[in-house]
C-alpha cells in the first residue's frame, strides 16, 4: 500500500480531531476557568472517556502489548488492578474530595489547592515546579513515540522530525483553540476509536488463527511459563510496586488531577465511578492478549509487537488505522498535558510570582501562548533527544515520571483528610520524598565522579553512603513505593512536631457535616 | 454522624476488592478455561463485580468518609 494512502488515513484522522476542536472553540468563553476546566460542566460520557483516553497514552498501545509479549499476559492483571481498582478507589477518595473543594473555593490546579489551605505561595509554586519537572519530559516521550510510529509505518518515507512535527502542530492548533472542552471532546472520540480498533484487531486475528483456544495453545507451546500466573518478572513485590506506584502517580499527573475538578455534578461523578472498572478491562484485555498471543504466532517480538502482529494478519490499511489509533492515544494524553502544564505555569508560577494583577482575558491569552511554547519546547527537545539516540537524562526523567508523581499523592491525601497537617509537614512530605526518589533515579555514586574539579573529592566523601539510594528495597519493592512511605511518614511526623503557620486555613478542606 | 457500621462495611468491601483483583490463590496455576488462562477470567469477572460494587456504593453511600451531598 502506498505511503500516500497510509498518511491519508492518519491525516484524515487528525483533521477530524481538529474539526471537533473548532466546534468546541465556538462555544468556549474567553476566560481561564472555561479554557482550563470547561467551566466545570463536563457530563458522564465525556468525563469517562476523557479520563480514560488521557490516562492511556501510547503506553497502552505499544509498550503494554510489548510487555505482555515479553513477560506474559499477567500484565492485564497488573494494569487492571492499577487502573481499574486502585485508581477507581482513588478517584473517589482523592478525586471526589478535590471536586467538592474545587466547587467551594474555585481551585483550578493542585498547587492552588495546597497553596490556599497552607497559606503558602512557595508551596503552590513548588508543587507546580515539581509537576512541570516530571511532565515536560513525559510529553517529549509522547512526541518521540508519534514520530517513531509514523516513520515505521511509512518505512521512513515520513522522517521522524516530520511525523513528530505534524502531531505537534495539530495538537497546538486544537488545544490553543478549544481548551479543555475541545480536548475532552476529542478525547471522547479518541477513546471510542481506540476501543473499536482494538476489538476489531482482536476479532480479525482470532478469526485468522482459529479462535482463542488455538491462540492460547500456541502461546503455551511457545512459552509454557505464560500460562502460569506469576513468576519471574511478575514476582509479588514487583507486581504490587508497579500497580500501586502507577495508580498513585496517575492521580497526581496534572492532566489527570485536573480532571478531578471538571465534572458537572455529583450524578456525573457517580456514574463515571461505577462504569470505570468495566471500561478499563474492555481495553486492557484485548490489547495485552494480542501481545501475549503474538509469541505463539511466530511474530517478531523485538520491535513493537502489535503493529507486527497486525501486519501479519490484517491488510495494510487496517495497520494504518491502528497506527492512527496509537496516534489517538498519544495525542489524547499529550493535548491534556499541554493544557494542564500551561495552567500550572500561568496559575501557580506566573500569577503569584510575576504579575498578580493579571485580568481574566490576559490570563486566557497567556494560557494559550503557554500551550504553544510548551509544545514547541518539548518538540525541540525530542528532536535533540532523537539525534543523540535517546540515552539522555531527560529521557530517564520522563521514563520515571509515574514514580515522581506518585510521591505527591500521600502528602496530598493526608492534607485533604487530616486537619492537623501543617505547612511544614506537607512541605517536608512533598519535597523530602521528591529528593529521595530523584536520588534513587540518579544515584550519586554514578554521576559524582564525573563532576568537573570537585568530582573526585565528592565521590570519595559520598563513598560510605553508596548504595543507600537504590532502585529496589526489601527484596524487590520499588523505590517509588518506598519513597511514598517516606513521604507519608514525613508529612505526619513533621506535622506532629510543628505548629500550624499563622497564614494557614485549617478548615479550608472541611466539606459539610458527615 | 454517619453510621459506623456503614463506614466499616464499605471499608472492608473496598479492601477486599483491592486485595483480590489479582487471584493470589491461583498463583502458578496454568489451567486454561474457554481459551484463556483461568486467572484472566477471574480478573475480568472481578472488575465487573467491582463496577457493580462501585455502582451500589454510589447509590447508597456516596459521600461516606468525605461529606458532601448525601446519596
Amino acid at each position: 500500500m502506498s505511503v500516500a494512502l497510509q498518511m491519508g488515513i492518519v491525516v484524515a484522522y487528525l483533521l477530524v480531531a481538529l474539526g471537533v476542536g473548532f466546534v468546541a472553540y465556538r462555544i468556549t468563553d474567553r476566560t481561564a476557568e472555561d479554557y482550563y476546566l470547561a467551566s466545570r460542566s463536563i457530563g458522564t460520557v465525556v468525563l469517562l472517556f476523557t479520563t480514560f483516553a488521557t490516562l492511556l497514552s501510547a503506553f497502552t498501545f505499544f509498550a503494554g502489548p510489548n510487555i505482555a509479549a515479553q513477560f506474559g499476559p499477567e500484565w492485564i492483571l497488573v494494569m487492571g488492578l492499577m487502573d481499574g481498582v486502585i485508581f477507581g478507589v482513588l478517584w473517589y477518595v482523592l478525586g471526589y474530595k478535590q471536586w467538592l473543594l474545587g466547587r467551594k473555593h474555585g481551585y483550578v490546579t493542585l498547587g492552588e489547592m495546597l497553596g490556599h489551605r497552607f497559606g503558602s505561595r512557595r508551596l503552590r509554586g513548588g508543587v507546580a515546579l515539581v509537576s512541570l519537572f516530571w511532565l515536560f519530559p513525559y510529553v517529549m516521550l509522547q512526541q518521540d513515540g508519534a514520530g517513531t510510529a509514523l516513520s515505521v509505518l511509512t518505512d521512513g518515507a515520513v522522517p521522524f522530525w516530520a511525523g513528530a512535527g505534524l502531531i505537534t502542530v495539530f495538537m497546538i492548533l486544537y488545544v490553543v483553540l478549544a481548551g479543555m472542552r475541545g480536548v475532552a471532546w476529542t478525547d471522547t472520540l479518541q477513546g471510542a476509536f481506540m476501543l473499536v480498533v482494538v476489538w476489531t484487531a482482536l476479532v480479525w486475528v482470532l478469526h485468522a488463527v482459529g479462535g482463542a483456544s488455538a491462540a492460547t495453545a500456541a502461546m503455551g507451546d511457545a512459552k509454557p511459563e505464560f500460562l502460569a500466573l506469576g513468576g519471574g518478572f511478575y514476582a509479588v513485590p514487583n507486581v504490587l510496586s508497579t500497580a500501586i506506584g502507577i495508580a498513585f502517580g496517575v492521580t497526581m499527573f496534572p492532566q489527570v488531577n485536573q480532571r478531578f475538578f471538571v465534572g458537572k455534578s455529583e450524578a456525573v461523578l457517580k456514574r463515571s465511578f461505577a462504569l470505570w472498572p468495566v471500561l478499563v478491562v474492555l481495553l486492557f484485555v484485548p490489547a495485552f492478549l494480542l501481545g501475549a498471543w503474538a509469541t505463539g504466532l511466530g511474530v517478531a517480538t523485538d520491535g513493537n509487537v502489535l503493529p507486527a502482529l497486525l501486519g501479519e494478519y490484517t491488510p495494510a490499511w487496517f495497520a494504518a488505522i491502528v497506527v492512527a489509533g496509537a496516534m489517538a492515544a498519544m495525542m489524547s494524553s499529550s493535548d491534556s498535558m499541554l493544557l494542564s502544564g500551561s495552567s500550572y505555569f500561568t496559575r501557580d508560577l506566573y500569577r503569584p510570582f510575576v504579575d498578580a494583577g493579571v485580568d481574566e482575558r490576559t490570563e486566557d491569552r497567556l494560557a494559550r501562548v503557554g500551550v504553544a511554547v510548551f509544545a514547541l519546547s518539548t518538540y525541540a527537545m525530542s528532536l535533540y533527544n532523537h539525534s543523540i539516540e535517546g540515552t539522555w537524562t531527560l529521557y530517564r526523567i520522563g521514563d520515571t515520571a509515574f514514580g515522581g508523581f506518585a510521591q505527591l499523592a500521600l502528602p496530598v491525601a493526608v492534607a485533604l483528610y487530616w486537619q492537623r497537617t501543617t505547612r511544614a509537614g506537607v512541605s517536608a512530605g512533598i519535597f523530602g520524598s521528591q529528593a529521595f526518589f530523584l536520588l534513587t533515579v540518579f544515584q550519586p555514586e554514578t554521576w559524582l565522579p564525573d563532576l568537573p574539579v570537585v568530582g573526585a573529592a565528592l565521590a570519595d566523601a559520598w563513598a560510605p553512603a553508596a548504595g543507600v539510594f537504590a532502585g529496589t528495597y526489601f527484596g524487590g519493592w520499588g523505590a517509588n513505593v518506598v519513597g511514598m512511605a517516606l513521604g507519608l511518614g514525613l508529612t505526619v511526623g513533621v506535622s506532629l512536631a510543628t505548629a500550624p503557620a499563622a497564614e494557614e486555613e485549617q478548615s479550608a478542606y472541611a466539606v459539610g457535616a458527615d | 454522624m454517619r453510621d459506623r457500621t456503614e463506614k466499616f462495611a464499605w471499608g472492608a468491601t473496598f479492601a477486599v476488592l483491592l486485595a483480590f483483583a489479582v487471584p493470589w490463590f491461583l498463583w502458578r496455576s496454568d489451567t486454561v478455561v474457554a481459551g484463556l488462562p483461568v486467572w484472566i477470567w477471574w480478573h475480568v469477572g472481578w472488575l465487573v463485580l467491582t463496577s457493580a460494587a462501585f455502582h451500589l456504593f454510589a447509590r447508597r453511600s456516596w459521600g461516606l468518609w468525605i461529606g458532601g451531598e448525601r446519596a
